[in-house]
Formats: C-alpha cells, sequence, structure tokens
C-alpha cells in the first residue's frame, strides 16, 4: 500500500502552526483545528439556537433545546438534584465529544477522540474532579467507599485494595471505551471503502454496501459513545455525593 | 383540538391549549418510562457486550499491574508485588464485570441506581 493510503494514516497527527514553549512542543495541529471547530461549531449551535428565544420553538431552537433537556434530565435522574452545579460541565463534555465525533465523520477530517492522549485527559479530569468533590463533601467518610458495607474486617485486606483498583480502573476503561469504538469505527471504514476499489466493478458493490451500512452504524456510535460518556460522569458524579 | 388555523396567526388560545397539552404529556409517567427506558437501553449486540466486557476486565488488570510494578520500583521487590497486584488487579477486573452485569439492562452497563436496578431486574 502506498504511503498516506493507510486505513490508519487518518490518525495521524500533522502540525500546522508549530509552537514550541519552553521546550515543549505545543504546535497547533489538525487535532488542535478540529477541537477549535468543534467549539465553534457549538457554540454557534446553541447561541444562533437560542438568539430568538421564542415560547413556540423553531426547528434550530428545538435542537438546542432538546440538547438541553436530554442532559439535564440525565443529571436528574442519575444524580438527583445535588447533581445541578454540575450540569454545565456534563453537558460542556457531552457537546464536546458528540460534536467532535460528528466532525470526524465528515470525509477528510480528523476524528480527535480516536486518540487516547485527548480522551484519557477528559476522563482524567473527570475522575480527579469526582474524588476531590467526594473528598470536600464527605471528607475521611469518603474511605468507607472503598470497604462495602456488611463486610466482615477479616476480608478488609483483601478487599480494600480490590476495590481500589476497581475504583482506579474507571478513567481507564472510560476513556479506552470512547477512544476504541471511534478507533476501529474508522478504520473498519477505511479498510471497507479500500476494498471497493481493488474489487472493482465486478464484486466492489458488496464492500460498498457495507461502507454504507457502517457509516449509518458510525452514526449511531458517534453519539452513543457521547452519550455513554456523560452518563458514566453522572454516576460517578453520583457515587461521589452519595457513597454506595 | 382543530388545526386549522394557519401557524403565523396563532391564536393565545391555540396557545394555551398547547401549552397545557405539552405540559400534560411532558408530566405523564407513560411519558417518563418511555423516555427513560429507550435513553437507558443499549441497542445489545452481542460485539459492543464483548467488548464492554473485555475493557472492563482489561483496565482493572493494568491498573493492578502498573501499582504493583510501580511498588516494586520504589521498595526493589522484585517481580513479588506486581505479581501479587496483577491477581489483585484481575478479582477487580472481574468484579467489574459483574457489577456491570448486575446493570445489563442499562446502556453503560451500571446499575444507576439502587433502586432502578431492582426495577430493571423485575421487568
Amino acid at each position: 500500500m502506498a504511503e498516506g493510503q493507510s486505513p490508519l494514516a487518518q490518525f495521524e497527527i500533522k502540525t500546522l502552526v508549530p509552537i514550541e514553549i519552553g521546550g515543549i512542543d505545543a504546535s497547533f495541529t489538525n487535532s488542535s483545528l478540529f477541537m477549535v471547530l468543534t467549539v465553534i461549531t457549538v457554540s454557534l449551535f446553541l447561541i444562533g439556537g437560542m438568539r430568538r428565544s421564542s415560547m413556540v420553538p423553531g426547528r434550530w431552537q428545538s435542537m438546542a433545546e432538546l440538547s438541553y433537556v436530554f442532559i439535564a434530565n440525565m443529571v436528574k435522574d442519575n444524580v438527583g438534584s445535588e447533581g445541578r452545579p454540575y450540569f454545565p460541565f456534563i453537558f460542556t463534555i457531552f457537546m464536546f465529544i458528540l460534536v467532535g465525533n460528528f466532525w470526524g465523520m465528515m470525509p477528510y477530517s480528523f476524528t480527535f477522540t480516536s486518540h487516547i492522549a485527548v480522551t484519557f485527559a477528559m476522563a482524567f479530569f473527570v475522575f480527579i474532579g469526582v474524588t476531590l468533590i467526594a473528598i470536600a463533601k464527605h471528607k475521611l467518610h469518603f474511605l468507607t467507599f472503598f470497604m462495602p458495607p456488611g463486610v466482615p474486617m477479616v476480608m478488609a485486606p483483601l478487599l480494600v485494595p480490590i476495590e481500589i483498583i476497581s475504583y482506579l480502573s474507571r478513567p481507564i476503561s472510560l476513556s479506552v471505551r470512547l477512544f476504541a469504538n471511534m478507533l476501529a469505527g474508522h478504520t473498519l471504514l477505511k479498510v471497507f471503502a479500500g476494498f471497493i476499489i481493488s474489487l472493482g466493478v465486478a464484486a466492489g458493490w458488496l464492500p460498498f454496501v457495507f461502507v454504507v451500512a457502517l457509516t449509518g452504524l458510525e452514526f449511531v456510535i458517534a453519539f452513543l459513545q457521547a452519550f455513554v460518556f456523560a452518563i458514566l460522569t453522572c454516576l460517578y458524579l453520583n457515587d461521589a455525593l452519595h457513597l454506595h | 383540538m382543530t388545526s386549522d388555523s394557519d401557524p403565523s396567526g396563532q391564536s393565545p388560545k391555540d396557545l394555551d391549549d398547547f401549552g397545557q397539552k405539552l405540559k400534560k404529556a411532558r408530566e405523564s409517567e407513560e411519558t417518563r418510562r418511555l423516555w427513560k427506558s429507550n435513553v437507558n437501553k443499549a441497542p445489545n449486540s452481542a460485539l459492543g457486550l464483548a467488548f464492554r466486557v473485555s475493557v472492563e476486565l482489561v483496565s482493572a488488570v493494568a491498573v493492578g499491574f502498573a501499582i504493583g510494578w510501580g511498588l516494586d520500583w520504589l521498595l526493589g521487590t522484585g517481580p513479588w508485588l506486581m505479581v501479587v497486584f496483577i491477581i489483585l488487579g484481575f478479582a477487580a477486573g472481574v468484579l467489574n464485570v459483574y457489577r456491570m452485569a448486575v446493570g445489563m439492562n442499562n446502556a453503560i452497563g451500571y446499575s444507576e441506581k439502587d433502586d432502578a436496578s431492582t426495577t430493571d431486574k423485575v421487568e
């Protein structure tokens, strides 16, 4: 396969504007570009939708309100009223991932959510934030989180490390889920698309049908993974606020 | 309700009617249940399930490995803590998978709340 035609070439980071701050490579890359595009899109979508807020909403306003209500209900159902202060954060993270995934569905675009560095950074901040909230709210009582109620003390030396490992594995499973789904889906699309050309007119229609179906599936996954990330954040927050 | 009035010239009465209908629809238990069950239920494909299980399992083992390796490096205790923590990590992974399996009906695999998970299981 020629250079640049590998199914993985789409995930390559390309430096657009080289910037170096104190020996650290902080260049503006194609990944950064699509993050900026995502933020602009979300801002335009929401601000534009709310520009003329009328009582009977138009299509655009409906969509903006729908996304708001969707996350508001999610926070209310999963965290309860104590979750209200954290709604902006969860809404932001949901919209950022969702629109980032959708930007990635555009041909020739770059999917920044297919990079573990990006997803892990988000998951790590969620994890640190949730842990700090739990400690701030429950102080030392937080440590009972690692000791399930009704367990005999004899089991503690075994169970506490297991619970701690289980707790620490959260940001990893949270980030790997999103990253692996996006990476696998986009690679699969590219691989099947490559088959269309190599099989030609004779049998090329078969992978073509696959690609059409997979594209639809990818849109579902793009939404689902943003949703999963947001709802898991809610659940972790719920754990932090209520401890078991 | 008659819908022959053109949308541009909606009378306040129509709007009130509409508002009341909307309120009723939003508050009805049926809608809430439908919304909830649709929202929190994932398309349960076998591939997705396998993926979720493996991620939960592997991430816990990875954390166990990292902790054990780090402690070994700090304390110089050879490979032993790593071995112990990989086993603990595996146990934690199984625990993760178990928790996921309990909330199987949910999109993300965890039971959202204790009461919600029990009602889900009854269904």
